[in-house]
């Protein structure tokens, strides 16, 4: 029996690159591999602290939809949404990306019209979007309790059909792959520890591995993206906490979509290996212990019986935490930054796993040209200081 | 669970408390004449470090104190500030 072929090189670090992504996670890798693909700029390194997608690429519950309020944000979550719909056939792999409908309930008169709101504000932005009807959610899941005798009945839902799941190592490997047949080099157990700065410029990266010039450094950093600004003395308006989630033990299958409930504040769905995954909000404080407190959990998972009685019995087998970068509307920070060549993709908070290709584009069309693609400008940094915000905390579906 | 010393109740189980987020964030002296850039940092700007952190933290279902702590966010071990901050 032989070993399977490696889908990337494991290069020692040039002296130099064009442009250095920081993080080598799924925005990172989609980053290189558009820089490569759309805008021809090979001459790139993506530094890895820790091994590739070993984040909160690893961490997440690889829910995909794009049915948000605001124009901004329907316009960039679609973008990405159309990219995974061709993303498998262009990255020769399987990606597993499973187009098997998310709902999101409504358990008040209060969520009812948001939801019925955000159906209408959606198809004006060409995302496809249903209002359904406790029966008709009955009707699409039929184990989701609709009983009037719940203690948060469901009184309706939006669904939006093309919304689903992907296998989330599937992603990075194939984004890897190719990124590396480009010629990047993608660089693990390299943590940048210092930028060096001069007349405002960035001039190259210090690292656990030596220095690197840079022409270009992009963070895309998630959760530690503070951490690393701050020693480019640059201040964002972000905040880490720990996100938890969980899997249950195999199961045959019994769910064969994504329910969403912002009030009792649970998300599941079920992976094609049998799991039920599932995960909720934030645990309250700041935090880069990736682990959480036990009585969210345990929230969630009443939550869970709340919507899925049938699930009691179902035993939990590995719960985990990622750190999210959280930004105040909720939104991402895209774009430029007050040093020169260095450039910004954080603030993805708990949703950014269905933003990966999206991200990717539009950050490697704004580091190519240096000013921010179409799609990003509303998420400049400057929208806290000038007052647009595009406030997506209670106007999206739950903790996306 | 976080176990925090409330000044006034004692050690208590985390969800009897409120998160208050970055400790020493006091209203502007002359609100009115701020920059828009001074503005944003008052509203939106807070520490976010890798290591120890002042925070504030609410005994909701207590005492409704609110108090400051140092707490480390890789860790989590809490230890009282060495100057009283609010």
């Amino acid at each position: 029996m032989t070993h399977p072929d490696f889908l990337w090189r494991n290069p020692d670090p040039k002296q130099a690159y064009d442009v250095i992504i920081v993080g080598g996670g799924g925005h990172g890798l989609a980053t290189a591999y558009y820089l490569a693909r759309n805008h021809g700029i090979t001459n790139v390194a993506v530094l890895e602290k820790g091994w590739l997608a070993g984040g909160n690429m690893a961490r997440n519950t690889t829910i995909i939809r794009s049915n948000y309020l605001w124009d901004e944000s329907a316009a960039i979550y679609e973008h990405s949404l159309k990219l995974w719909e061709g993303l498998g056939d262009e990255l020769d792999y399987d990606l597993q990306f499973s187009q098997r409908g998310v709902l999101n309930l409504a358990h008040s008169l209060g969520d009812v019209r948001e939801g019925r709101r955000r159906v209408n504000a959606n198809r004006l932005n060409g995302v496809d979007a249903e209002w359904l009807d406790a029966d008709e959610v009955k009707k699409f899941c039929p184990i989701v309790n609709v009983s009037e005798r719940a203690r948060y009945p469901v009184m309706g839902a939006t669904l939006q059909r093309r919304g689903g799941i992907a296998k989330h190592d599937h992603v990075a490997w194939a984004l890897a792959r190719k990124a590396d047949a480009y010629g990047i080099d993608l660089i693990q157990g390299c943590e940048v520890t210092g930028f060096e700065i001069a007349n405002g410029r960035v001039l190259s990266v210090k690292t656990s591995r030596g220095r690197i010039a840079a022409g270009k450094v992009a963070l895309a950093s998630a959760g530690h993206t503070s951490v690393l600004a701050e020693r480019a003395g640059i201040r964002l308006p972000l905040q880490s906490h720990p996100l938890q989630a969980l899997v249950s033990e195999l199961l045959e299958p019994v769910l064969d979509c994504v329910v969403m409930s912002n009030a009792v504040h649970v998300y599941v769905s079920q992976a094609h290996k049998g799991e039920l995954v599932m995960g909720a909000g934030i645990d309250s404080y700041n935090s880069y212990g990736q682990r959480g407190a036990f009585h969210v959990i345990e929230a969630q998972m009443a939550a869970a019986l709340e919507l899925f009685p049938l699930f009691s019995r179902v035993r939990v087998l590995r719960t985990w935490a990622g750190v999210v970068d959280v930004s105040p509307d909720a939104s991402p920070i895209i774009g430029t930054t007050p040093v020169d060549g260095l450039y910004v993709n954080a603030g993805w908070g708990t949703g950014g796993f269905k933003a990966t290709p999206g991200s990717g584009w539009v950050y490697a069309h704004t580091i190519a040209h240096g000013e921010p693609h179409p799609l990003a400008e509303p998420f400049a940094l400057d929208r806290f200081t000038t007052g647009a915000l595009i406030d997506e905390h209670g106007a999206a579906a739950v903790a996306h | 669970m976080l176990l925090i010393d409330c000044p006034h109740c004692g050690p208590r189980d985390e969800n009897e408390f409120r998160y208050g987020g970055q400790a020493g964030i006091a209203y502007p002296d002359a609100p009115g004449e701020l920059s828009d850039g001074e503005w944003a940092g008052y509203v939106f700007m807070r520490d976010n470090p890798k290591g120890w952190f002042t925070e504030r933290w609410f005994h909701a279902h207590g005492c409704r104190t609110w108090f400051a702590v140092e707490r480390h966010t890789v860790t989590h071990e809490i230890r009282t500030p060495v100057q009283e901050i609010r």
